[in-house]
């Protein structure tokens, strides 16, 4: 029977990320390249290809990237957004052209045209911003004086992915210059009226959704962003803006009673989500892309490096605290991974995809790693001069 | 004593002082009220040696104890420095004419030259209450003057 056969393979895939999640904290790494390795397993042209559950994975797929970006959105009030914006503006800026630029320019010297350019540069430029919170907590860093630039670096490449996301969507719909420019005004009118009515209006909104009940307040949460990003989609703003702006609008107990709600959800999603986007990608097609991921990456570690290295400079820390700021930048995971499953979701190069994944499955990887070992890394740079400069 | 402050977008708040014994001292507030405490490494500055993690409960109970030892200590410095001067617990039982009311109500310090430095309630201490605190019957009243007028205002406050 075709709906028991969707059951087990559910059950299949879910008790296996769980598994893999085990895997993942056992040698506490990201469990984001694990549940990606999963989806290329699963799919065609894997080991276990996967035939009746593709529709629940996909829809679930969408609603793990809306809730990926409303959490992200959670974690900032709006008066915090518009402080970095003003405090980080050029450190962000460094860090936006450094490593966007390895991508555009690789996309554009393997001929895939200017629309994969811009995909690309999206997915070498964002760093993952739950893979290098979780890193700093682990590594007790917190506290760290280099702490602040990185979070804002982080604060700041959020911003610009609510801004980037639609202009890609748009290019990607194929509306050319104009219509991204049309995107680009509409994405600000939006987000310029949502941390209006968040900066302002805040009570207003916290008031609708307020509920002494878990349920209520949970189903209503849910279905608001879920609503607004489906809006924002049919606006051609990006469904995972619209949520992102929802997080954002709200603030104070009640987002975290929302965080404490939907992280669950988000987990179980997010998963679906990184399994869908494997599922999508053909292993073989992974070996030809090896190579240029390979070299993306090594630029990838260097314009991250530099980035850290300026902005944690700029707040007068050493350079023991430099290398470390930039290496807790190095991970790429969630949004490379969103920017390109909506690149591949549009048809643009097939090989946008495996690189993509190749990329990530490297980075999220090694971004850790190499945070864990900054600071023998920087005494072996420093050498007997000691820690201090 | 000065306290930097930093706003640490997505997690809280982080506040860093330097002991009078040059050891950089940091506690970062997280929006989910766990608290760590951070010591700084001796030779650097940027790094912290060691991080504390602390639940909102933890927290609020070291906050107590330090906060508590230092309204002590500095009842065990007044008898020290000046002569004459008493402390005395008073509490507000059921039935005190100052149950519900605000310490401004009490007028002591005009009626019997003694202050109320300090009140216990609940296992936590409200230092310096200010005239707006409202006593509840269960707090337990601090009151430093002279023996006469501590006595004064343990009368006052005493069920009639």
């Amino acid at each position: 029977m075709h709906s028991t056969t969707q059951l087990i393979e559910l059950g299949a895939i879910i008790l296996g990320l769980g598994l893999l999640g085990a895997v993942a904290v056992r040698f506490s790494v990201s469990p984001i390249p694990l549940y990606l390795l999963a989806g290329l397993a699963f799919g065609s042209g894997g080991v276990l290809p996967l035939t009746t559950s593709e529709d629940f994975v996909s829809v679930g797929a969408e609603v793990g990237v809306i809730l990926l970006l409303f959490t992200l959105g959670l974690e900032y009030t709006a008066d915090e957004l518009v402080t970095t914006m003003r405090t980080a503006a050029p450190v962000g800026l460094s860090d936006l052209v450094l490593n966007a630029v390895p991508g555009v320019a690789t996309a554009l010297l393997l001929h895939w045209g200017p629309v994969a350019a811009v995909a690309l540069g999206g997915i070498t430029y964002v760093t993952s911003s739950g893979i290098t919170a979780k890193v700093m907590g682990d590594l007790g860093r917190l506290g760290n004086r280099e702490t602040p630039s990185v979070l804002s670096v982080l604060v700041f490449e959020d911003l610009t992915m609510a801004a980037y996301l639609p202009i890609l969507t748009t290019l990607l719909a194929g509306a050319g210059v104009l219509g991204g420019v049309v995107a680009l005004l509409a994405a600000a009118v939006t987000m310029g009226l949502i941390l209006f009515v968040a900066l302002r209006h805040g009570e207003v909104v916290q008031r609708f959704v307020a509920s002494p009940s878990r349920e209520v307040l949970l189903l209503k949460v849910l279905g608001l962003t879920v609503l607004v990003a489906g809006l924002a989609q049919q606006l051609q703003v990006s469904a995972a803006v619209g949520a992102f702006l929802v997080g954002i609008a709200l603030s104070g107990p009640l987002a975290h009673d929302a965080r404490q709600l939907l992280s669950p959800l988000r987990d179980l999603f997010a998963a679906v989500f990184f399994v869908f986007f494997g599922l999508h990608t053909d292993p073989a097609d992974l070996p030809p892309v090896a190579g240029v991921a390979a070299v993306l990456a090594v630029a990838g570690v260097a314009t991250k490096l530099a980035t850290g290295w300026v902005a944690a400079r700029r707040a007068g820390v050493g350079p023991a605290g430099r290398l470390r700021a930039g290496t807790a930048l190095v991970p790429r995971g969630e949004f490379s991974i969103v920017v390109a499953g909506l690149a591949v979701g549009a048809g643009t190069n097939p090989r946008l995809g495996p690189l993509a994944a190749a990329y990530v499955l490297i980075l999220a990887v090694a971004g850790p790693l190499l945070a864990r070992s900054a600071d023998s890394l920087a005494r072996a740079v420093a050498g007997p001069r000691g820690r201090r400069a | 004593m000065e306290i930097e402050r930093t706003s640490l977008p997505g997690i809280g708040l982080q506040h860093v002082f330097t002991t009078a014994r040059g050891r950089r001292v940091g506690i970062v507030s997280h929006h989910s009220g766990r608290r760590d405490l951070v010591v700084f490494d001796r030779d650097d500055p940027d790094t912290a040696a060691t991080t504390i993690v602390l639940t909102s409960e933890e927290a609020g109970a070291v906050a107590e104890l330090l906060g508590t030892a230092r309204v002590v200590e500095r009842l065990a410095d007044l008898h020290r420095h000046v002569e004459g001067l008493v402390s005395r617990q008073v509490p507000i039982t059921a039935g005190s004419p100052y149950d519900g009311r605000p310490l401004g109500d009490t007028r002591a310090r005009t009626r019997t030259g003694a202050s109320i430095v300090a009140v216990v309630r609940g296992g936590g201490v409200v230092a310096s209450p200010r005239p707006d605190f409202v006593f509840e019957a269960g707090d337990i009243v601090l009151v430093v003057g002279t023996a006469d007028g501590t006595a004064a205002v343990a009368a006052l406050l005493a069920t009639r």
